[in-house]
């Protein structure tokens, strides 16, 4: 029978829920590496026990963990005790080193001055599609890296940051590079989005970048309306079936581009906030989308304490509430861009986790939701694997 | 044998309990202590002081014999009493939070 493995990465530690495919009785382990920040963990889809895990403290910096049996044992890459053996000597222990490519150079600051680059974490881990030693890691401040040997040393592809990397600047959680997408029908293509840049895409597997913003309005943040760069970009998600549909929760509205995001349209329609953080698409029906919507940028709590995630099956405009078993009075949660995840067993399940510590996962795609765990630390991300 | 005590959560990392004794070549002095725990655990590079520069993570504090030595140059050489083994030299995670 199939099963789920959930990631849950928190403020102080990292939890693994998981369940059979009913998704009703659900055992949790953690926290794993307790009292750190977990911003994300993500499993390979090429061997599913191959996990890797952002662990970061503002004490202590940045460590990678990865586990190669699916979140039983972790270790920092390239520094087990038997790999101090090598015959070359020492192992650098280079696994948690994001060292920016020539020249660091300077980005805008909250000031408006050029400040340069300097690294402070991992947000984002995204395993290659093919080979479990490749991932790839959207970092703060913005970059994306790659390792190709599992995680022991990473190297950044710099093309990104000369997509008119002076003029990106921080939003108010960092200047993060937080999504990355891959292309599975293209794998020279990958999509990135980066607060307060903008999303970005690559054809030629990450040497050259272009800003993928056009349609984008952030009237308050960006009073030029042509502005390449500069937006608030939330979360980019696509389905793997039509992944030249991409679709957008900006700082401020939700949009879908169908050509890679040469050209955005916003889909907001009757959305109660078009405010919000996360987006996700349905696992088999590539025009079935997810947001949470969020009362507005000064108040990061659903609109009238109701936590409602908004469905919509036309890809956009036409938005349900979804609220049953979901507190519907007096919830003042958050819910962060990387904390929605889809499975994809026949009926879809959904899964989101929240500021307070709750994972909810719905096992029908939506229409009734049940809390997995209520007291975790607040949740940073969610992922989940389904496991044959 | 110098004796170095790491915070909790380095500890973890490095799985280690306790305090710990390591070989220092002279002269002991802060940077060569820290090079010498890096070398016998890799995974504590970056988390103590940054790759490369090599420079104290801000939050983090050295203390030797009830002194504090954070802001002491590196090639600083270590009290006696922390060469001889002693004393502890202490890498401390410093006090923030509300």
């Amino acid at each position: 029978m199939s099963s789920v493995r959930v990631l849950v990465g928190t403020k102080k530690g990292a939890f693994i829920l998981t369940a059979d495919g009913t998704r009703r009785n659900w055992n949790v382990s953690g926290p794993h590496f307790a009292g750190w920040e977990l911003y994300h963990l993500k499993g390979s889809s090429v061997d599913p026990n191959r996990i890797y895990a952002s662990q970061s403290s503002g004490w202590f910096g940045q460590v990678i963990q990865r586990s190669d049996d699916g979140g039983k044992t972790w270790n920092p890459p390239g520094t087990k005790p038997e790999e101090l053996m090598s015959p070359d000597g020492m192992p650098k222990g280079a696994s948690n080193m994001f060292a920016y490519e020539g020249e660091v150079g300077t980005h805008k600051f909250y000031d408006g001055s050029q400040h340069p680059w300097e690294f402070k974490r991992v947000w984002h881990i995204e395993p290659s599609l093919t080979d479990p030693d490749t991932a790839y890691a959207g970092v703060e401040d913005a970059a994306i890296f790659k390792t190709t040997d599992g995680g022991r040393t990473w190297h950044e592809l710099p093309g990104l940051r000369g997509a008119k990397g002076a003029l990106w600047q921080p939003g108010a959680g960092g200047m993060c590079l937080h999504t990355i997408l891959l292309d599975p029908q293209n794998e020279k293509r990958i999509y990135v989005a980066i607060s307060a840049a903008g999303a970005f895409r690559t054809d030629d597997g990450g040497q050259t970048w272009k800003p993928i913003n056009k349609g984008l309005k952030s009237p308050y943040e960006l009073p030029d309306p042509d502005a390449e760069v500069g937006h608030c970009v939330h979360r980019i998600a696509l389905h793997p079936s039509k992944p030249g549909t991409l679709f957008m929760q900006k700082h401020w509205d939700v949009l879908r581009s169908d050509n890679g995001g040469d050209l955005w349209n916003e889909v907001s329609g009757n959305l109660p906030s078009d405010f919000g953080f996360p987006i996700d698409v349905h696992a088999h029906n590539p025009e079935t989308i997810y947001v949470v919507p969020i009362t507005s940028d000064s108040l990061h709590y659903p609109p009238d304490g109701k936590l409602r995630v908004y469905r919509s099956k036309s890809g956009g405009n036409e938005w349900e509430p979804l609220t049953k078993g979901l507190p519907q009075k007096d919830c003042y949660v958050n819910v962060y861009r990387d904390a929605m995840a889809v499975d994809t067993l026949e009926d879809c399940g959904i899964y989101f986790g929240t500021t307070g510590g709750q994972v909810y996962c719905s096992p029908d795609g939506g229409d009734t939701w049940d809390a997995i765990v209520r007291d975790l630390p607040a949740v940073l991300s969610v992922e989940v694997q389904t496991l044959k | 044998m110098v004796r170095v005590v790491l915070p909790f959560h380095l500890r973890n990392l490095a799985q280690i309990d306790g305090e710990l004794a390591i070989e220092v070549p002279p002269p002991v002095t802060v940077k060569s202590v820290l090079d010498a725990l890096e070398a016998r655990f890799p995974v504590l590079r970056g988390t103590i002081r940054d790759h490369g520069t090599h420079k104290r993570r801000a939050f983090i504090r050295f203390f030797a014999c009830r002194d504090d030595l954070s802001l002491e140059p590196p090639d600083t050489q270590l009290p006696n009493a922390v060469v001889e083994g002693r004393e502890p030299f202490l890498v401390v995670g410093a006090m923030a939070g509300g």
